[in-house]
């Protein structure tokens, strides 16, 4: 703790400012005030964050910094309204703050025709305050706040079309999926109270000093499993993951801000943000590297099969996700955070790359309808493929660095890890290019292809909510024809394909003439299994270069394959996939997952909550008791009420025979005994 | 002399015969009469007991309920007759305006 005061807690409270504003006052506005008003509060954020970060260098990191005022106090349980920025926290606010930026900017252009302008800008600033607060806390039960907001900026977009079923669907879909992850979250954060009686990173950490790693399963490993359970929740890992390809009924800015970029990277940051938890754990990192490792094969195969450009773009994620979770499992935390940072930029990029595709388009999400675009919009053409080429892996572009250095730290840990992650990057390659292909290359398939019913779901014909714009976008560009998104969707992804081709520069490893400056900056903030005392693998410098070899290989193989089959011999992937017709049925139908999830899992419930608890507990026990004591009471009101006849000489008899029933009691039973 | 058992049935015939007659006839001024006679039938149950004991009080009841039955008495005809001015009869089944 020091004293400089660095009011950390402007940088989300900007965003939330814009947020309340559009809010509540953003139905009058024109658009023209309501983007000007949400990008003026996230661009103040980013600089506050920038001044932040450079004031932060100067301070001694980690800075710690709490409101004046308390937050939760019981006992001598304390949780405050605390900030905390070190390296690791720096990244984050950074890349958050500073894709958000980009991404507002390209949404001006996008959403400019949809309606609820001023919804989405509310919702948008919304989740960049969430975001911020989960980044920036300064213990578990803030970032909890953050984590949980997140989730519901989450959902209020994925539902921004609201009036469409398949939208709403997903919107619930995601909130519900993360509910169960969230539970595993709340969970591990009651085994840190028991433990160590705080939630702040401080305590949790300082408490930890001197803690060997733990040999078997012990409180660390539960607490470790348990935040794992919340990150697979939060970053799409198996088997949570079904969550994300549905979330992309959001609008195209919305997958990249949150469902590519940000909120999916917030587990990947809570395990590097809880390395001193996770180093002592053993067994949860093995754990976390499988789940990691079978997440990015099982959704790499899954892209391979997708039609629709945006779900080739979310299993993507999904996959490149599992490389992060199978960095942070063989304790490369720092490769893990360098790749979330690349990936933010390259997969920002290619959804709004996409988002301009979509809208050059009209709507058009099926690749199987798009093709030869690379000439009617060659600056969408341009940004993407140096975005596919980012991700594909190729050097000297960043996704080349993080993914390699990711390869190469999972070979140390385990050579199957390893294994695999390069068969996925062949396959990250070849679903990639094949959707440049598809996208950019041949002829221009609009409205020739007959896609059926199947398609007709997947392509989101309505993107909006006003009949009147039908085609969502493109209104004052002429309907119809393929046109070049405005300049403020083309610049946000200029600066993106920039990023993309520099990012990866900070972190070159040693062995291919960097410095690693990037894991030397984040080394502070982290605690590995080798600061803990575990010995490090030898790791040669020219075995290093083979494997980046060996991965620039497999990233063209990948190439190649796509290059055969999507441009070359266009025909091919047809008589494949019909000669193999049952594996690929199953890909496409992502392995029936949902299906199965729905028959082991939701149906159940579903019948258990319908036959059960509504018509058992609810309708028969509750209601019935109740309903039945109100009838009962009438009733018996109703047969009372036939002594009230009125009739003069009924009540007469009435009396009469009172006094004979007191008189027949007293000659019976006796007087006063 | 005679036993205080015949007093007493002699003043339950007298109290039943009131209540069947409160019950059974419809015009309001039998009804009335009725429940004069009720009140007799207590009151030889009052003097009977008086003489057994050889106590005043009951007497001096007897007399209380004799004032009230003449105050009632008066008070019931005059309301007798008002019902009779409003509704031109004495049959208390047509008097049922409270009746549901």
């Amino acid at each position: 703790m020091n004293d400089t005061n660095l009011n950390l807690w402007i940088i989300p409270v900007l965003p939330l400012v814009g947020a309340a504003i559009n809010g509540l006052f953003g139905r009058r506005f024109k658009n023209g005030m309501v983007s000007a008003v949400a990008l003026l509060f996230t661009a103040a954020s980013f600089a506050y964050a920038v001044w932040a970060a450079i004031q932060g260098t100067h301070l001694g990191l980690p800075h710690n910094e709490a409101l004046p005022f308390p937050w939760i106090v019981a006992g001598n349980f304390n949780a405050p309204f605390g900030f905390y920025l070190d390296q690791l926290s720096t990244v984050m606010v950074l890349v958050v703050t500073g894709v958000g930026f980009l991404i507002h900017v390209y949404s001006v252009g996008y959403m400019a025709h949809e309606g609820g302008f001023y919804r989405f800008f509310s919702y948008l600033n919304l989740f960049m305050f969430f975001m911020l607060t989960l980044v920036l806390a300064n213990n578990y039960l803030l970032m909890f706040v953050g984590w949980e907001g997140v989730g519901l900026a989450s959902y209020l977009l994925i539902g921004f079309f609201f009036l469409k079923d398949s939208a709403a669907d997903a919107g619930k879909k995601a909130f519900i999926v993360n509910r169960i992850g969230d539970f595993g979250f709340l969970l591990g954060m009651f085994l840190l109270i028991g433990k160590f009686n705080s939630l702040n990173f401080d305590a949790v950490f300082n408490g930890l000093k001197g803690v060997s790693p733990e040999v078997g399963w012990g409180v660390l490993t539960a607490t470790a499993l348990l935040l794992m359970v919340g990150a697979t929740g939060k970053s799409a890992q198996v088997p949570l993951y079904v969550w994300l390809p549905d979330a992309m009924e959001g609008p195209t800015p919305v997958s990249a801000l949150i469902h590519a970029a940000t909120m999916v990277t917030a587990g990947i940051y809570m395990i590097a943000r809880s390395s001193p938890i996770f180093s002592r754990a053993p067994h949860a990192l093995e754990i976390v590297a499988f789940i990691g490792c079978l997440t990015a094969i099982f959704a790499a195969t899954m892209g391979m099969a997708q039609t629709d450009i945006k779900r080739v773009l979310a299993y993507s994620t999904v996959s490149q996700l599992g490389y992060m979770f199978m960095a942070c499992g063989v304790a490369a935390y720092s490769a893990g955070i360098f790749h979330l940072m690349t990936h933010a930029f390259f997969k920002a990029l290619l959804f709004l790359g996409a988002g301009s595709v979509i809208h050059a388009l009209g709507g058009e999400q099926d690749m199987r309808r798009m093709g030869g675009l690379r000439t009617r919009i060659p600056v969408t053409f341009w940004v993407m493929t140096v975005a596919t080429f980012t991700i594909a892996g190729f050097p000297p572009l960043s996704g080349f660095f993080s993914k390699d250095e990711i390869l190469w730290r999972a070979y140390l840990n385990n050579p199957v890890l390893w294994l695999v992650g390069v068969i996925t990057a062949l396959l990250t390659s070849f679903y990639m290019f094949r959707l440049w292909f598809m996208t950019f290359f041949g002829d221009l398939r609009l409205g020739e292809v007959d896609i059926g019913e199947d398609a007709h779901k997947a392509h989101a014909p309505v993107q909006s909510q006003h009949s009147a714009a039908a085609h969502g976008h493109g209104d004052d560009h002429g309907h119809g024809g393929v046109h070049e998104s405005p300049w403020i969707m083309l610049a946000p992804l200029v600066i993106l394909a920039i990023l993309s081709i520099v990012g990866g520069w900070v972190g070159i490893p040693e062995a291919l003439g960097g410095s690693s400056h990037f894991e030397h900056f984040l080394a502070p903030a982290l605690v590995t299994p080798e600061t803990l005392g575990a010995v490090q693998q030898a790791a040669e410098g020219s075995t290093e270069l083979v494997f980046a070899g060996i991965s620039v290989a497999a990233a063209l193989t990948g190439f190649l394959f796509a290059w055969l089959l999507y441009y070359k011999r266009p025909e091919l992937p047809d008589r494949i996939t019909a000669r193999i017709h049952g594996i690929y049925t199953m890909v496409a139908h992502k392995y029936y997952v949902d299906e199965g999830y729905s028959l082991l899992l939701i149906k159940p419930l579903l019948a258990l909550s319908k036959y059960v608890f509504w018509r058992g507990v609810d309708q028969q026990i509750i209601d019935g008791t109740v309903n039945g004591a109100a009838s009962a009471s009438r009733g018996i009101g109703n047969g009372l009420r036939q002594m009230q006849s009125g009739n003069i000489r009924s009540y007469a008899a009435w009396v009469a025979a009172g006094g004979v029933a007191v008189i027949a009691y007293m000659i019976w039973w006796g007087v006063g005994r | 002399m005679v036993p205080l058992s015949w007093y007493l049935v002699l003043s339950a015939i007298l109290f039943c015969l009131g209540v069947s007659a409160f019950l059974l006839k419809r015009n309001i001024i039998t009804i009335f009469m009725a429940i004069e006679l009720m009140l007799n039938g207590v009151n030889l149950s009052f003097v009977a007991f008086a003489n057994h004991w050889h106590q005043l009080s009951g007497q001096v009841f007897v007399f209380f309920v004799m004032v009230v039955a003449a105050a009632e008495a008066a008070v019931g005809l005059a309301i007798i007759i008002a019902v009779f001015r409003t509704r031109e009869t004495l049959n208390v089944d047509r008097v049922n305006l409270l009746k549901l």
